[in-house]
Protein backbone atom coordinates (compact mmCIF):
# COMPACT_ATOMS: atom_id res chain seq x y z
CA UNK A 1 0.00 0.00 0.00
CA UNK A 2 2.63 2.47 0.81
CA UNK A 3 4.58 1.35 -1.97
CA UNK A 4 1.98 2.53 -4.44
CA UNK A 5 1.49 5.94 -2.21
CA UNK A 6 5.15 6.92 -2.83
CA UNK A 7 4.97 5.83 -6.55
CA UNK A 8 1.78 7.38 -7.36
CA UNK A 9 2.59 10.69 -5.75
CA UNK A 10 6.01 10.76 -7.60
CA UNK A 11 4.41 10.35 -11.24
CA UNK A 12 1.48 12.12 -10.43
CA UNK A 13 1.85 14.79 -13.46
CA UNK A 14 -0.43 16.13 -15.78
CA UNK A 15 0.09 13.33 -18.06
CA UNK A 16 -0.95 11.15 -15.36
CA UNK A 17 -4.01 12.86 -14.75
CA UNK A 18 -4.79 12.63 -18.24
CA UNK A 19 -4.42 9.49 -18.18
CA UNK A 20 -6.85 8.89 -15.61
CA UNK A 21 -9.47 11.01 -17.01
CA UNK A 22 -8.73 9.31 -20.45
CA UNK A 23 -9.04 5.77 -19.16
CA UNK A 24 -12.69 6.88 -17.14
CA UNK A 25 -14.00 8.76 -19.50
CA UNK A 26 -15.76 5.79 -21.55
CA UNK A 27 -17.61 4.49 -18.17
CA UNK A 28 -18.52 7.98 -16.86
CA UNK A 29 -19.76 8.82 -19.71
CA UNK A 30 -22.25 6.17 -20.09
CA UNK A 31 -23.35 5.50 -16.69
CA UNK A 32 -24.09 9.99 -16.68
CA UNK A 33 -25.57 10.00 -20.28
CA UNK A 34 -28.20 7.12 -19.59
CA UNK A 35 -28.38 6.33 -15.62
CA UNK A 36 -28.32 9.59 -14.14
CA UNK A 37 -29.61 12.09 -16.76
CA UNK A 38 -32.80 9.96 -17.41
CA UNK A 39 -32.90 9.78 -13.54
CA UNK A 40 -32.78 13.67 -13.23
CA UNK A 41 -35.13 13.75 -15.82
CA UNK A 42 -37.50 11.55 -14.36
CA UNK A 43 -37.27 12.80 -10.89
CA UNK A 44 -38.77 16.36 -12.20
CA UNK A 45 -41.41 14.47 -14.24
CA UNK A 46 -42.89 13.16 -10.69
CA UNK A 47 -44.27 17.05 -9.68
CA UNK A 48 -45.62 17.58 -13.61
CA UNK A 49 -48.48 16.20 -14.88
CA UNK A 50 -46.86 14.12 -17.53
CA UNK A 51 -48.58 11.86 -19.99
CA UNK A 52 -47.12 10.19 -23.42
CA UNK A 53 -50.77 10.19 -24.78
CA UNK A 54 -50.98 14.15 -23.93
CA UNK A 55 -48.10 16.25 -24.64
CA UNK A 56 -49.58 19.34 -24.73
CA UNK A 57 -49.90 20.67 -21.98
CA UNK A 58 -46.66 19.48 -18.62
CA UNK A 59 -47.48 22.02 -16.26
CA UNK A 60 -46.23 21.60 -12.97
CA UNK A 61 -48.46 19.68 -10.73
CA UNK A 62 -47.06 19.98 -6.86
CA UNK A 63 -46.99 16.88 -5.10
CA UNK A 64 -50.48 16.41 -6.95
CA UNK A 65 -48.80 13.27 -8.36
CA UNK A 66 -48.14 11.86 -4.99
CA UNK A 67 -51.95 12.75 -3.52
CA UNK A 68 -53.28 11.03 -6.26
CA UNK A 69 -51.19 7.83 -5.34
CA UNK A 70 -51.58 7.66 -1.64
CA UNK A 71 -54.90 8.75 -1.84
CA UNK A 72 -56.12 5.71 -4.51
CA UNK A 73 -58.24 2.89 -2.86
CA UNK A 74 -55.53 0.71 -4.06
CA UNK A 75 -52.67 1.67 -2.06
CA UNK A 76 -53.42 -0.14 1.26
CA UNK A 77 -53.46 -3.00 -1.05
CA UNK A 78 -50.27 -2.06 -3.24
CA UNK A 79 -48.65 -1.08 -0.04
CA UNK A 80 -49.52 -4.29 2.10
CA UNK A 81 -48.35 -6.75 -1.08
CA UNK A 82 -45.03 -5.33 -0.86
CA UNK A 83 -44.54 -5.61 2.16
CA UNK A 84 -45.43 -9.28 2.48
CA UNK A 85 -43.43 -9.89 -1.10
CA UNK A 86 -40.10 -8.51 0.82
CA UNK A 87 -40.87 -10.36 4.10
CA UNK A 88 -42.31 -13.33 2.80
CA UNK A 89 -39.67 -14.01 -0.09
CA UNK A 90 -36.42 -12.60 1.94
CA UNK A 91 -37.05 -14.70 5.50
CA UNK A 92 -37.25 -18.11 4.03
CA UNK A 93 -34.67 -17.44 1.56
CA UNK A 94 -32.16 -16.24 4.18
CA UNK A 95 -33.14 -19.62 6.00
CA UNK A 96 -33.15 -21.83 3.33
CA UNK A 97 -29.64 -20.14 2.14
CA UNK A 98 -28.04 -20.11 5.41
CA UNK A 99 -28.47 -24.13 5.88
CA UNK A 100 -27.46 -24.72 2.28
CA UNK A 101 -23.99 -23.13 2.98
CA UNK A 102 -23.88 -25.05 6.36
CA UNK A 103 -24.33 -28.01 4.61
CA UNK A 104 -21.99 -27.49 1.91
CA UNK A 105 -19.28 -25.98 4.00
CA UNK A 106 -17.77 -29.43 4.63
CA UNK A 107 -15.86 -31.01 2.09
CA UNK A 108 -17.64 -34.24 -0.08
CA UNK A 109 -17.24 -35.57 -3.43
CA UNK A 110 -18.75 -34.23 -5.84
CA UNK A 111 -19.71 -30.58 -3.95
CA UNK A 112 -18.45 -29.05 -6.94
CA UNK A 113 -20.88 -30.67 -9.30
CA UNK A 114 -23.78 -30.05 -6.61
CA UNK A 115 -22.58 -26.27 -6.32
CA UNK A 116 -23.01 -25.78 -10.55
CA UNK A 117 -26.42 -27.61 -10.54
CA UNK A 118 -28.09 -26.03 -7.21
CA UNK A 119 -26.21 -22.43 -8.16
CA UNK A 120 -27.99 -22.40 -11.55
CA UNK A 121 -30.97 -20.68 -11.79
CA UNK A 122 -28.87 -17.69 -11.19
CA UNK A 123 -28.49 -17.22 -15.01
CA UNK A 124 -31.96 -17.36 -15.57
CA UNK A 125 -33.74 -13.89 -15.89
CA UNK A 126 -36.54 -13.20 -13.18
CA UNK A 127 -38.59 -13.15 -16.05
CA UNK A 128 -38.53 -16.79 -17.36
CA UNK A 129 -38.92 -17.81 -13.89
CA UNK A 130 -42.23 -16.19 -13.95
CA UNK A 131 -42.62 -18.41 -17.13
CA UNK A 132 -41.80 -21.53 -16.38
CA UNK A 133 -43.75 -21.02 -12.50
CA UNK A 134 -46.83 -19.96 -14.32
CA UNK A 135 -46.91 -22.90 -15.96
CA UNK A 136 -46.44 -25.14 -12.45
CA UNK A 137 -48.96 -22.82 -11.42
CA UNK A 138 -51.49 -23.94 -13.96
CA UNK A 139 -54.81 -24.48 -12.33
CA UNK A 140 -55.74 -27.35 -14.95
CA UNK A 141 -52.43 -29.02 -15.88
CA UNK A 142 -49.97 -27.85 -13.52
CA UNK A 143 -47.75 -29.58 -11.38
CA UNK A 144 -48.64 -27.91 -8.05
CA UNK A 145 -51.73 -28.85 -8.17
CA UNK A 146 -51.81 -32.25 -9.81
CA UNK A 147 -49.43 -33.01 -6.63
CA UNK A 148 -51.45 -31.42 -4.47
CA UNK A 149 -54.35 -33.78 -5.77
CA UNK A 150 -52.70 -36.55 -5.98
CA UNK A 151 -51.77 -36.51 -2.31
CA UNK A 152 -55.17 -35.99 -1.08
CA UNK A 153 -54.07 -32.33 0.61
CA UNK A 154 -56.97 -30.72 -1.31
CA UNK A 155 -60.19 -32.63 -3.53
CA UNK A 156 -60.05 -29.31 -6.08
CA UNK A 157 -57.72 -28.11 -8.32
CA UNK A 158 -56.96 -25.06 -7.17
CA UNK A 159 -57.04 -21.39 -9.26
CA UNK A 160 -53.60 -20.20 -7.95
CA UNK A 161 -53.44 -17.12 -10.29
CA UNK A 162 -57.04 -16.53 -10.28
CA UNK A 163 -57.09 -15.78 -6.74
CA UNK A 164 -55.38 -12.74 -5.17
CA UNK A 165 -53.73 -14.13 -2.21
CA UNK A 166 -53.01 -17.48 -4.10
CA UNK A 167 -51.62 -15.33 -6.86
CA UNK A 168 -49.05 -13.40 -4.48
CA UNK A 169 -48.37 -16.83 -2.26
CA UNK A 170 -47.20 -18.28 -6.12
CA UNK A 171 -45.31 -15.72 -6.48
CA UNK A 172 -43.80 -15.87 -3.16
CA UNK A 173 -42.77 -19.18 -3.87
CA UNK A 174 -40.87 -18.87 -6.96
CA UNK A 175 -39.09 -16.00 -5.78
CA UNK A 176 -38.01 -18.13 -2.58
CA UNK A 177 -37.06 -20.89 -5.01
CA UNK A 178 -35.21 -18.31 -7.44
CA UNK A 179 -33.32 -16.71 -4.46
CA UNK A 180 -32.17 -19.31 -1.93
CA UNK A 181 -29.14 -19.93 -4.34
CA UNK A 182 -27.85 -15.99 -3.71
CA UNK A 183 -27.84 -16.15 -0.14
CA UNK A 184 -26.38 -19.82 -0.50
CA UNK A 185 -23.35 -18.21 -2.29
CA UNK A 186 -22.92 -15.37 -0.16
CA UNK A 187 -23.12 -16.97 3.02
CA UNK A 188 -20.50 -20.12 2.06
CA UNK A 189 -18.54 -17.70 0.53
CA UNK A 190 -18.62 -15.65 4.43
CA UNK A 191 -18.51 -19.43 6.22
CA UNK A 192 -15.16 -20.32 4.09
CA UNK A 193 -13.43 -17.64 5.78
CA UNK A 194 -14.47 -18.69 9.66
CA UNK A 195 -11.16 -20.18 10.76
CA UNK A 196 -11.21 -23.72 11.12
CA UNK A 197 -8.86 -23.97 14.21
CA UNK A 198 -11.73 -21.56 16.38
CA UNK A 199 -14.04 -23.95 15.34
CA UNK A 200 -11.62 -27.00 16.38
CA UNK A 201 -10.82 -25.52 19.85
CA UNK A 202 -14.77 -24.75 20.47
CA UNK A 203 -15.32 -27.99 19.65
CA UNK A 204 -12.63 -29.63 22.40
CA UNK A 205 -14.30 -27.14 25.00
CA UNK A 206 -17.26 -29.24 24.14
CA UNK A 207 -19.41 -26.98 22.25
CA UNK A 208 -21.80 -27.92 20.90
CA UNK A 209 -23.28 -27.84 17.47
CA UNK A 210 -25.96 -25.18 18.22
CA UNK A 211 -23.69 -23.37 20.44
CA UNK A 212 -20.69 -23.08 18.03
CA UNK A 213 -23.30 -22.10 15.57
CA UNK A 214 -24.61 -19.11 17.44
CA UNK A 215 -21.49 -18.01 19.34
CA UNK A 216 -18.93 -18.90 17.23
CA UNK A 217 -19.89 -18.74 13.45
CA UNK A 218 -22.71 -15.96 12.97
CA UNK A 219 -21.05 -13.46 15.25
CA UNK A 220 -17.89 -14.24 13.06
CA UNK A 221 -19.55 -13.57 9.97
CA UNK A 222 -22.37 -11.23 11.37
CA UNK A 223 -21.10 -7.95 9.03
CA UNK A 224 -21.67 -10.51 5.72
CA UNK A 225 -24.74 -11.42 7.31
CA UNK A 226 -26.00 -8.15 7.92
CA UNK A 227 -24.89 -6.26 4.08
CA UNK A 228 -26.11 -9.32 2.22
CA UNK A 229 -29.78 -9.40 3.69
CA UNK A 230 -29.98 -5.40 2.81
CA UNK A 231 -28.96 -5.76 -0.42
CA UNK A 232 -31.27 -8.26 -0.92
CA UNK A 233 -33.95 -6.91 0.64
CA UNK A 234 -33.28 -3.42 -1.81
CA UNK A 235 -32.92 -6.05 -4.79
CA UNK A 236 -36.39 -7.79 -3.92
CA UNK A 237 -37.95 -4.38 -3.76
CA UNK A 238 -36.77 -3.43 -6.79
CA UNK A 239 -37.46 -6.38 -8.54
CA UNK A 240 -40.82 -6.39 -10.55
CA UNK A 241 -39.95 -8.76 -13.15
CA UNK A 242 -41.32 -12.18 -11.20
CA UNK A 243 -44.81 -10.63 -10.45
CA UNK A 244 -45.22 -9.14 -13.71
CA UNK A 245 -44.43 -12.33 -15.33
CA UNK A 246 -46.92 -14.35 -12.89
CA UNK A 247 -49.61 -12.49 -12.70
CA UNK A 248 -49.12 -9.33 -14.37
CA UNK A 249 -50.65 -7.62 -10.90
CA UNK A 250 -53.91 -8.92 -11.62
CA UNK A 251 -56.38 -10.33 -10.72
CA UNK A 252 -58.28 -6.94 -10.54
CA UNK A 253 -54.84 -5.34 -9.72
CA UNK A 254 -54.81 -6.94 -6.31
CA UNK A 255 -51.51 -8.19 -6.38
CA UNK A 256 -49.81 -5.27 -7.21
CA UNK A 257 -46.34 -4.45 -5.31
CA UNK A 258 -45.19 -0.77 -5.65
CA UNK A 259 -42.45 -1.81 -8.28
CA UNK A 260 -45.12 -3.51 -10.51
CA UNK A 261 -47.51 -0.57 -10.46
CA UNK A 262 -44.91 1.59 -11.13
CA UNK A 263 -43.93 -0.87 -14.69
CA UNK A 264 -47.59 -0.90 -15.43
CA UNK A 265 -47.95 2.98 -15.02
CA UNK A 266 -45.20 3.17 -17.08
CA UNK A 267 -46.08 1.11 -19.87
CA UNK A 268 -49.50 3.30 -19.80
CA UNK A 269 -47.71 6.78 -20.44
CA UNK A 270 -48.53 8.08 -17.29
CA UNK A 271 -44.76 8.94 -16.21
CA UNK A 272 -45.65 11.84 -13.75
CA UNK A 273 -47.23 9.13 -12.13
CA UNK A 274 -45.19 6.59 -12.52
CA UNK A 275 -41.68 9.15 -11.67
CA UNK A 276 -43.72 9.77 -8.25
CA UNK A 277 -44.05 5.85 -7.70
CA UNK A 278 -40.24 6.10 -8.34
CA UNK A 279 -39.25 8.44 -5.87
CA UNK A 280 -41.49 6.79 -3.16
CA UNK A 281 -39.99 3.62 -3.50
CA UNK A 282 -36.39 5.58 -3.33
CA UNK A 283 -37.69 7.10 0.16
CA UNK A 284 -38.46 3.58 1.39
CA UNK A 285 -35.76 2.38 0.53
CA UNK A 286 -33.19 4.93 1.88
CA UNK A 287 -35.43 4.81 5.63
CA UNK A 288 -35.47 1.21 5.30
CA UNK A 289 -31.71 1.22 5.16
CA UNK A 290 -31.26 3.83 7.76
CA UNK A 291 -33.39 1.94 10.19
CA UNK A 292 -31.73 -1.55 9.42
CA UNK A 293 -28.74 -0.07 9.46
CA UNK A 294 -28.65 1.72 12.86
CA UNK A 295 -30.48 -0.52 14.44
CA UNK A 296 -28.11 -3.13 14.34
CA UNK A 297 -24.73 -1.41 15.27
CA UNK A 298 -26.74 -0.16 18.15
CA UNK A 299 -27.04 -3.70 19.13
CA UNK A 300 -23.73 -4.63 18.21
CA UNK A 301 -22.42 -1.13 20.40
CA UNK A 302 -24.51 -2.63 23.69
CA UNK A 303 -22.96 -6.00 23.44
CA UNK B 1 -12.25 -32.52 11.37
CA UNK B 2 -13.28 -30.79 14.22
CA UNK B 3 -16.75 -32.08 14.03
CA UNK B 4 -17.14 -35.76 14.49
CA UNK B 5 -20.46 -36.20 12.91
CA UNK B 6 -22.73 -39.01 13.87
CA UNK B 7 -24.00 -41.39 11.16
CA UNK B 8 -27.49 -39.43 11.91
CA UNK B 9 -26.46 -36.05 11.20
CA UNK B 10 -24.82 -37.40 7.56
CA UNK B 11 -27.92 -39.09 7.20
CA UNK B 12 -29.86 -35.91 7.66
CA UNK B 13 -27.74 -33.76 5.73
CA UNK B 14 -27.42 -35.90 2.49
CA UNK B 15 -31.46 -35.91 2.57
CA UNK B 16 -31.86 -32.35 3.16
CA UNK B 17 -29.30 -31.87 -0.13
CA UNK B 18 -30.80 -34.47 -1.92
CA UNK B 19 -33.97 -32.70 -1.69
CA UNK B 20 -33.15 -29.57 -2.64
CA UNK B 21 -31.22 -30.33 -5.70
CA UNK B 22 -34.62 -32.09 -6.78
CA UNK B 23 -36.52 -29.22 -5.63
CA UNK B 24 -33.92 -26.78 -7.86
CA UNK B 25 -33.85 -28.40 -10.95
CA UNK B 26 -37.55 -29.64 -11.48
CA UNK B 27 -38.78 -26.28 -12.59
CA UNK B 28 -35.75 -26.40 -15.62
CA UNK B 29 -36.62 -30.68 -16.20
CA UNK B 30 -40.45 -29.35 -16.42
CA UNK B 31 -39.94 -26.96 -18.52
CA UNK B 32 -38.08 -28.99 -21.28
CA UNK B 33 -40.15 -31.85 -21.11
CA UNK B 34 -43.06 -29.64 -21.67
CA UNK B 35 -41.74 -28.36 -24.65
CA UNK B 36 -41.02 -31.94 -25.99
CA UNK B 37 -44.30 -33.52 -25.79
CA UNK B 38 -46.14 -34.33 -28.79
CA UNK B 39 -49.11 -31.05 -29.33
CA UNK B 40 -51.53 -31.70 -27.41
CA UNK B 41 -50.16 -33.90 -25.37
CA UNK B 42 -49.18 -31.01 -22.52
CA UNK B 43 -53.18 -30.33 -22.41
CA UNK B 44 -54.19 -33.71 -21.02
CA UNK B 45 -54.74 -35.24 -17.77
CA UNK B 46 -53.33 -37.21 -15.67
CA UNK B 47 -50.06 -34.82 -15.95
CA UNK B 48 -47.45 -37.18 -18.34
CA UNK B 49 -44.03 -36.86 -15.69
CA UNK B 50 -42.17 -38.43 -18.45
CA UNK B 51 -43.94 -38.18 -21.96
CA UNK B 52 -45.17 -41.35 -23.59
CA UNK B 53 -43.15 -39.45 -27.01
CA UNK B 54 -41.06 -37.41 -27.51
CA UNK B 55 -41.35 -34.59 -30.60
CA UNK B 56 -39.69 -31.27 -31.99
CA UNK B 57 -43.25 -30.26 -33.34
CA UNK B 58 -43.38 -27.70 -30.74
CA UNK B 59 -39.74 -25.95 -31.87
CA UNK B 60 -40.79 -26.30 -35.38
CA UNK B 61 -44.16 -24.64 -35.00
CA UNK B 62 -42.38 -21.72 -33.07
CA UNK B 63 -40.27 -21.04 -36.09
CA UNK B 64 -42.65 -21.36 -38.58
CA UNK B 65 -45.93 -19.34 -36.17
CA UNK B 66 -43.32 -16.11 -34.91
CA UNK B 67 -39.94 -14.61 -35.80
CA UNK B 68 -38.59 -16.60 -33.41
CA UNK B 69 -35.14 -16.33 -35.65
CA UNK B 70 -35.37 -12.80 -35.62
CA UNK B 71 -35.48 -12.12 -32.16
CA UNK B 72 -32.61 -14.96 -31.48
CA UNK B 73 -30.40 -12.83 -33.39
CA UNK B 74 -31.22 -9.55 -32.22
CA UNK B 75 -30.74 -11.11 -28.48
CA UNK B 76 -27.29 -12.21 -29.82
CA UNK B 77 -26.64 -8.90 -31.53
CA UNK B 78 -27.58 -6.44 -29.18
CA UNK B 79 -26.15 -8.78 -26.03
CA UNK B 80 -22.50 -9.03 -27.62
CA UNK B 81 -21.99 -5.53 -28.42
CA UNK B 82 -23.37 -4.29 -25.27
CA UNK B 83 -21.08 -6.77 -23.30
CA UNK B 84 -17.94 -6.25 -25.10
CA UNK B 85 -18.41 -2.17 -25.10
CA UNK B 86 -19.25 -2.90 -21.21
CA UNK B 87 -16.49 -4.99 -20.50
CA UNK B 88 -13.76 -2.65 -21.91
CA UNK B 89 -14.79 0.69 -20.56
CA UNK B 90 -15.27 -1.10 -16.94
CA UNK B 91 -11.88 -2.67 -17.74
CA UNK B 92 -10.46 1.23 -18.20
CA UNK B 93 -11.76 2.22 -14.89
CA UNK B 94 -11.29 -0.53 -12.83
CA UNK B 95 -7.37 -0.04 -14.23
CA UNK B 96 -7.76 3.27 -12.67
CA UNK B 97 -9.75 2.71 -10.01
CA UNK B 98 -7.42 -0.42 -8.91
CA UNK B 99 -4.06 1.36 -9.43
CA UNK B 100 -3.84 5.67 -8.59
CA UNK B 101 -5.13 7.71 -6.04
CA UNK B 102 -7.16 10.93 -6.74
CA UNK B 103 -9.42 12.68 -5.45
CA UNK B 104 -12.68 11.88 -6.90
CA UNK B 105 -11.78 8.59 -7.20
CA UNK B 106 -14.22 7.63 -3.76
CA UNK B 107 -16.74 9.87 -4.94
CA UNK B 108 -16.75 7.49 -8.86
CA UNK B 109 -17.22 4.44 -6.69
CA UNK B 110 -19.99 5.62 -4.98
CA UNK B 111 -21.68 7.24 -8.16
CA UNK B 112 -20.92 3.37 -9.34
CA UNK B 113 -22.55 2.09 -6.26
CA UNK B 114 -25.69 3.88 -6.04
CA UNK B 115 -26.60 2.99 -9.41
CA UNK B 116 -27.21 -0.90 -8.19
CA UNK B 117 -29.24 0.30 -5.06
CA UNK B 118 -32.18 2.94 -7.32
CA UNK B 119 -34.91 0.87 -9.47
CA UNK B 120 -33.06 0.99 -12.63
CA UNK B 121 -37.32 1.46 -13.75
CA UNK B 122 -37.33 5.13 -12.56
CA UNK B 123 -35.74 5.62 -15.78
CA UNK B 124 -37.86 4.12 -18.28
CA UNK B 125 -39.73 6.83 -18.93
CA UNK B 126 -37.34 9.36 -19.39
CA UNK B 127 -34.86 7.32 -21.55
CA UNK B 128 -37.83 6.50 -24.06
CA UNK B 129 -37.87 10.07 -24.36
CA UNK B 130 -34.13 10.24 -24.80
CA UNK B 131 -33.96 8.19 -27.18
CA UNK B 132 -37.02 9.60 -29.00
CA UNK B 133 -35.21 13.05 -28.90
CA UNK B 134 -31.66 11.46 -30.30
CA UNK B 135 -33.67 9.52 -33.59
CA UNK B 136 -32.34 5.89 -31.45
CA UNK B 137 -35.97 4.75 -30.50
CA UNK B 138 -37.34 1.68 -31.90
CA UNK B 139 -33.82 1.19 -32.89
CA UNK B 140 -30.90 -1.26 -31.73
CA UNK B 141 -28.34 1.12 -31.07
CA UNK B 142 -30.25 2.84 -28.59
CA UNK B 143 -30.73 -0.08 -26.94
CA UNK B 144 -27.51 -1.42 -26.66
CA UNK B 145 -26.12 2.27 -25.25
CA UNK B 146 -28.39 1.76 -21.84
CA UNK B 147 -27.41 -1.80 -21.80
CA UNK B 148 -24.01 -0.86 -21.81
CA UNK B 149 -24.51 2.18 -19.10
CA UNK B 150 -25.95 -0.46 -16.85
CA UNK B 151 -23.69 -3.31 -17.08
CA UNK B 152 -20.87 -0.68 -16.31
CA UNK B 153 -20.91 -0.09 -12.51
CA UNK B 154 -20.80 -3.97 -11.68
CA UNK B 155 -17.92 -4.84 -14.21
CA UNK B 156 -15.89 -2.23 -12.81
CA UNK B 157 -16.31 -3.24 -9.63
CA UNK B 158 -15.58 -6.94 -10.59
CA UNK B 159 -12.96 -5.94 -12.73
CA UNK B 160 -11.36 -3.95 -9.73
CA UNK B 161 -11.33 -7.00 -7.42
CA UNK B 162 -9.65 -9.17 -10.21
CA UNK B 163 -6.60 -6.48 -10.63
CA UNK B 164 -5.90 -6.01 -7.08
CA UNK B 165 -4.74 -9.32 -7.38
CA UNK B 166 -2.55 -8.48 -10.23
CA UNK B 167 1.00 -7.64 -8.92
CA UNK B 168 1.92 -4.06 -10.15
CA UNK B 169 4.99 -5.17 -10.85
CA UNK B 170 4.23 -6.88 -14.25
CA UNK B 171 3.26 -3.91 -15.54
CA UNK B 172 5.77 -1.62 -14.14
CA UNK B 173 8.36 -4.11 -15.65
CA UNK B 174 6.83 -3.43 -18.87
CA UNK B 175 6.51 0.09 -18.73
CA UNK B 176 10.10 0.09 -17.71
CA UNK B 177 10.79 -1.77 -21.28
CA UNK B 178 9.25 0.92 -22.98
CA UNK B 179 5.40 0.03 -23.22
CA UNK B 180 3.06 2.53 -22.98
CA UNK B 181 0.12 2.30 -20.22
CA UNK B 182 -2.04 1.57 -22.41
CA UNK B 183 0.09 -0.92 -23.78
CA UNK B 184 0.88 -2.19 -20.81
CA UNK B 185 -2.46 -2.96 -20.11
CA UNK B 186 -3.34 -5.23 -23.15
CA UNK B 187 0.05 -7.02 -23.55
CA UNK B 188 0.64 -7.76 -19.41
CA UNK B 189 -2.65 -7.50 -17.84
CA UNK B 190 -5.49 -8.57 -19.48
CA UNK B 191 -3.52 -12.25 -20.37
CA UNK B 192 -2.92 -12.27 -17.00
CA UNK B 193 -6.39 -11.57 -16.05
CA UNK B 194 -8.36 -13.46 -18.79
CA UNK B 195 -10.60 -15.82 -16.69
CA UNK B 196 -11.79 -12.69 -14.76
CA UNK B 197 -12.54 -10.40 -18.09
CA UNK B 198 -14.22 -13.63 -19.86
CA UNK B 199 -16.63 -13.94 -16.29
CA UNK B 200 -16.86 -10.15 -16.93
CA UNK B 201 -18.10 -10.12 -20.18
CA UNK B 202 -20.44 -13.82 -19.35
CA UNK B 203 -22.04 -11.79 -17.07
CA UNK B 204 -22.64 -8.76 -18.99
CA UNK B 205 -23.99 -10.85 -21.47
CA UNK B 206 -26.47 -12.80 -19.59
CA UNK B 207 -27.49 -10.02 -17.89
CA UNK B 208 -28.46 -8.30 -21.47
CA UNK B 209 -29.72 -11.12 -22.71
CA UNK B 210 -32.24 -11.52 -19.93
CA UNK B 211 -33.49 -7.97 -19.35
CA UNK B 212 -37.27 -7.04 -19.94
CA UNK B 213 -38.72 -3.78 -19.44
CA UNK B 214 -36.19 -1.40 -21.38
CA UNK B 215 -36.36 -3.94 -24.19
CA UNK B 216 -40.21 -3.70 -24.18
CA UNK B 217 -40.37 -0.01 -23.85
CA UNK B 218 -37.95 0.88 -26.42
CA UNK B 219 -38.63 -1.61 -28.79
CA UNK B 220 -41.57 -0.75 -30.80
CA UNK B 221 -41.71 -2.72 -34.02
CA UNK B 222 -41.62 -6.88 -33.93
CA UNK B 223 -38.65 -7.31 -35.75
CA UNK B 224 -36.65 -5.39 -33.36
CA UNK B 225 -38.06 -7.30 -30.41
CA UNK B 226 -34.91 -9.20 -28.26
CA UNK B 227 -35.81 -12.72 -26.64
CA UNK B 228 -37.36 -11.61 -23.16
CA UNK B 229 -39.92 -8.79 -25.43
CA UNK B 230 -40.86 -11.85 -27.35
CA UNK B 231 -41.73 -13.47 -24.95
CA UNK B 232 -43.48 -11.19 -23.38
CA UNK B 233 -45.70 -10.56 -26.64
CA UNK B 234 -46.64 -14.15 -25.92
CA UNK B 235 -47.96 -14.25 -22.59
CA UNK B 236 -49.52 -10.71 -22.95
CA UNK B 237 -52.28 -12.59 -25.31
CA UNK B 238 -55.78 -13.87 -23.89
CA UNK B 239 -54.94 -17.16 -24.52
CA UNK B 240 -51.02 -18.28 -24.26
CA UNK B 241 -49.97 -21.32 -26.63
CA UNK B 242 -48.03 -22.90 -23.61
CA UNK B 243 -46.40 -25.25 -26.78
CA UNK B 244 -44.44 -22.77 -28.50
CA UNK B 245 -44.01 -20.97 -24.95
CA UNK B 246 -42.36 -23.80 -23.27
CA UNK B 247 -40.08 -24.17 -26.75
CA UNK B 248 -39.38 -20.82 -26.72
CA UNK B 249 -38.60 -20.46 -22.99
CA UNK B 250 -36.29 -23.29 -23.22
CA UNK B 251 -34.13 -21.78 -26.14
CA UNK B 252 -34.25 -18.55 -24.37
CA UNK B 253 -32.75 -20.17 -21.25
CA UNK B 254 -30.06 -22.77 -22.38
CA UNK B 255 -27.72 -20.46 -23.93
CA UNK B 256 -27.18 -18.54 -20.68
CA UNK B 257 -27.32 -21.65 -18.87
CA UNK B 258 -24.19 -23.02 -20.42
CA UNK B 259 -21.80 -19.46 -20.08
CA UNK B 260 -22.63 -19.74 -16.43
CA UNK B 261 -22.04 -22.82 -16.44
CA UNK B 262 -19.10 -22.11 -18.00
CA UNK B 263 -17.53 -19.16 -15.76
CA UNK B 264 -19.69 -19.48 -12.56
CA UNK B 265 -16.65 -20.09 -10.72
CA UNK B 266 -15.11 -16.82 -11.34
CA UNK B 267 -18.40 -15.17 -11.52
CA UNK B 268 -18.72 -15.91 -7.62
CA UNK B 269 -15.32 -15.36 -6.98
CA UNK B 270 -16.03 -11.89 -8.19
CA UNK B 271 -19.52 -11.27 -6.48
CA UNK B 272 -18.24 -12.89 -2.74
CA UNK B 273 -14.41 -11.13 -2.97
CA UNK B 274 -16.04 -7.47 -1.70
CA UNK B 275 -17.66 -9.14 1.11
CA UNK B 276 -15.40 -11.61 2.67
CA UNK B 277 -12.62 -9.07 2.56
CA UNK B 278 -14.74 -6.07 3.63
Amino acid sequence: MTVTLARTKRTFTVRTGVAILGFLAPAIVFVTAFTYVPLFIGSQMAFRNWNLNDLRDQEWVGFANFQEILSSPQWPTVLSNTAIWVFGSIIPQFILGFAIALWLRKKFRFRGLYQALVFFPWAISGFLIAIIFRWMFNADFGVFNDLLLRSGLVSEPIAWLAVPITGLIASIIANIWYGVTFFAIMILAALQSVPDDLLESASLDGAGKSRMLFSIIIPYIRDTLILTVLLRTIWILNFPDLIYGMTGGGPANQTHTITTLMVVTTRRGDYGVASALGLIVLAILIVFSAIYLYVLRDRKEQA
Amino acid sequence: MYERSGLGSRVARIIFLGIWLVITIFPLYWIIVTSLKTPGAIYTRPIEYWPRAFSVDNYVNLFERSSFSTYLLNSLLVSTVAATFATFSALFAAYVLARFHFRAKGLVMMAFLVTQMIPAFIALGPLFLMMTWLGLRDNKIGLILVYIAICIPFSTVMLRGFLANVPEALEEAAMIDGCTRIGALFRVIVPVMKPGIVATFIFNFVNSWNELFLSVTLMLRDENRTLPAALNSFVSGIAIDWESLSAAAVLTVVPTMILFAVASRYIVQGLTAGSVKG
